[in-house]
């Protein structure tokens, strides 16, 4: 019935009796506006603008964009804010570094083998059950207030991620490519080398990207509670002298880190991981 | 001429008395099978016959299976499974060579791929292939090694029925050019009737039907001498009149 009601109800065209196919309502979202994901921060920062322009904020409180850049430009100049962007970067670049490699080669260790994981899995998950956060007290008495104990603090907050999503990775590969690896007689390296470890590379990737936030948001409790150095630093001085624009001078430093380091790992898992764009295509 | 008979009198394959069981049940009871070496062999069962097991058990899969027994095999052993199996993160030709080395096995895997029709593919990476061509693939990568042994595990039971019958005529026409023996299992009556000389039944964990099927290849399913054949592996299987 509804058949024939459509066929008579659609207008017939010049070239025959054949009814005209009228296109159906889109209900997707439709095609991607281009460069979308910068238009909303866009917005907002001439909201901003505009509004320090026309006087509506209080300056104490919310410094407007030009004076915050003009203050960057001179804590640059001065030497102090390359000193302390120099000094973050180090700390969170050991710490991830040390971290990274800990998790990965606690991951294989515990993931290939079953003294290994008698050993490792356990502890690790004993690890993360207590906030690290809540390990720095005991830290600063072990490793004084210097360096050491910050690098620490953030290789511990890198290393559960990457731990945790590389071991589940390396314990979930298809046994069905356990079975053809035995079948083509790969010794124990190549089976490792040319199954288990691709097979557990977007495992990895995930824990990698947590590991990378991880270690942005440990640098920054570190540095406002028990640094003398460092952006973090910086910024607890600016609030003991209430300048607003160079405590915004530091987030903005910290939101660029943490956008440009997770891009990097983007870029990269997307190389690596090509196989599986065909997939998704 | 002789080599060649010599090669049939020598058995690829050797079972006396092989048994296997999982958690107290008995799924093999005894088996004792001669393959012949350059032998296409079928072996037919229902689902929970163990033939199965008894293919990982000559492929020496079955880790931890208790059982008993002598089982002799050749040293080049190819498995071709159900699923292509192929490493989604290796691109085709690596998956050929997967556990191959020496310095012309770069060649040798084109030449396998060309062989079952995946010429020019060698840089495809496993997700864009067909189904038929990842079984294509797999092929390739069991032929690459030169088996003396092809075991196949139901390998055209997830293709569909044209696909099925362009890779029964592949199959049969490798085994011709390279003579391995082939245990292919399966639980499709025609498949079996049309690719193998010889029919095994297993049933009830023993081989209950060995059937030499003497017609010329290649076979058409609708070849009417066939159905003589299909009757007695079919009254095998327990599948009478009066169940169809």
């Amino acid at each position: 019935m509804t058949a024939v009601t459509t066929t008579t109800a659609v207008p017939r065209t010049d070239a025959g009796d054949l009814p005209q196919v009228r296109r159906r309502r889109r209900l997707s979202p439709g095609r991607r506006l281009p460069a979308a994901r910068l238009i909303g921060p866009l917005v907002l920062l001439a909201a901003w603008a505009a509004a320090s322009a026309a006087g509506t904020l209080d300056t104490g409180a919310i410094p407007a964009p030009w004076t915050v850049l003009r203050t960057a430009g001179h804590l640059w100049t001065d030497g102090t804010l390359p000193t302390d962007v120099l000094t973050s970067l180090e700390r969170a670049g050991y710490g991830f570094a040390i971290g990274l490699s800990a998790g990965v080669l606690l991951a294989l260790a515990s993931g290939l083998s079953r003294a290994g994981e008698a050993l490792i899995d356990g502890t690790v998950q004993l690890n993360r059950a207590i906030p690290t956060l809540g390990l720095i007290p005991l830290f600063i008495l072990w490793l004084g207030i210097g360096e050491t104990f910050k690098i620490a603090i953030i290789a511990i907050v890198v290393y559960v991620p990457v731990y945790l999503n590389t071991h589940a990775a390396l314990s979930g590969i298809d046994s069905r490519f356990v079975e053809l690896a035995e079948v083509q007689g790969l010794s124990r390296l190549a089976f490792v080398r040319q199954v288990v470890i691709p097979g557990a590379l977007p495992g990895f990737f995930v824990g990698l990207r947590l590991g990378v936030t991880g270690s942005w948001l440990g640098l920054v409790v570190l540095e406002q509670i028990n640094a003398t150095s460092g952006l973090g630093y910086l910024m607890f001085q600016a609030q003991n002298y209430g300048q607003s624009d160079v405590i915004l001078v530091g987030l903005l430093i910290y939101g660029v880190f943490g956008l440009v380091s997770d891009s990097v790992v983007r870029l990269i898992e997307r190389r690596v991981l090509s196989w599986r764009r065909t997939l998704s295509n | 001429m002789a080599p060649h008979t010599e090669q049939l009198t020598r058995p690829a394959v050797r079972l006396r008395g092989l048994t296997r069981s999982f958690a107290g049940r008995t799924v093999l009871e005894g088996i004792d099978l001669d393959l012949p070496a350059g032998q296409f062999t079928a072996l037919l069962g229902h689902s929970g016959s163990g033939k199965s097991t008894l293919l990982r058990a000559i492929a020496g899969l079955d880790h931890g299976v208790a059982g008993g027994g002598q089982l002799t095999a050749p040293e080049r052993v190819s498995v071709v499974f159900q699923d292509s199996r192929l490493l989604p993160w290796r691109r085709v030709l690596d998956n050929v060579l997967l556990g191959l080395d020496g310095k012309d096995s770069g060649e040798r895997g084109r030449a396998a791929l060309a062989e079952v029709g995946l010429a020019g593919r060698e840089r495809a990476w496993p997700g864009e292939l067909s189904g038929g061509e990842a079984q294509r693939a797999a092929l390739a990568r069991s032929l690459v090694r030169e088996p003396e042994l092809l075991l196949a595990d139901e390998p055209f039971g997830a293709l569909d029925a044209l696909t099925r019958i362009r890779m029964h005529h592949l199959l049969r026409e490798l085994w011709t050019r390279h003579r391995p023996s082939v245990l292919l299992v399966t639980h499709d009556v025609d498949e079996a009737i049309v690719l193998a000389d010889r029919v095994l039944v297993l049933d009830r964990g023993r081989i209950g039907l060995d059937l030499t099927i003497d017609r010329p290849h290649p076979r058409s399913y609708r070849e009417p001498l066939l159905g003589e054949y299909r009757e007695r592996l079919l009254a095998a299987l327990g599948v009478t009149e009066d169940h169809r």
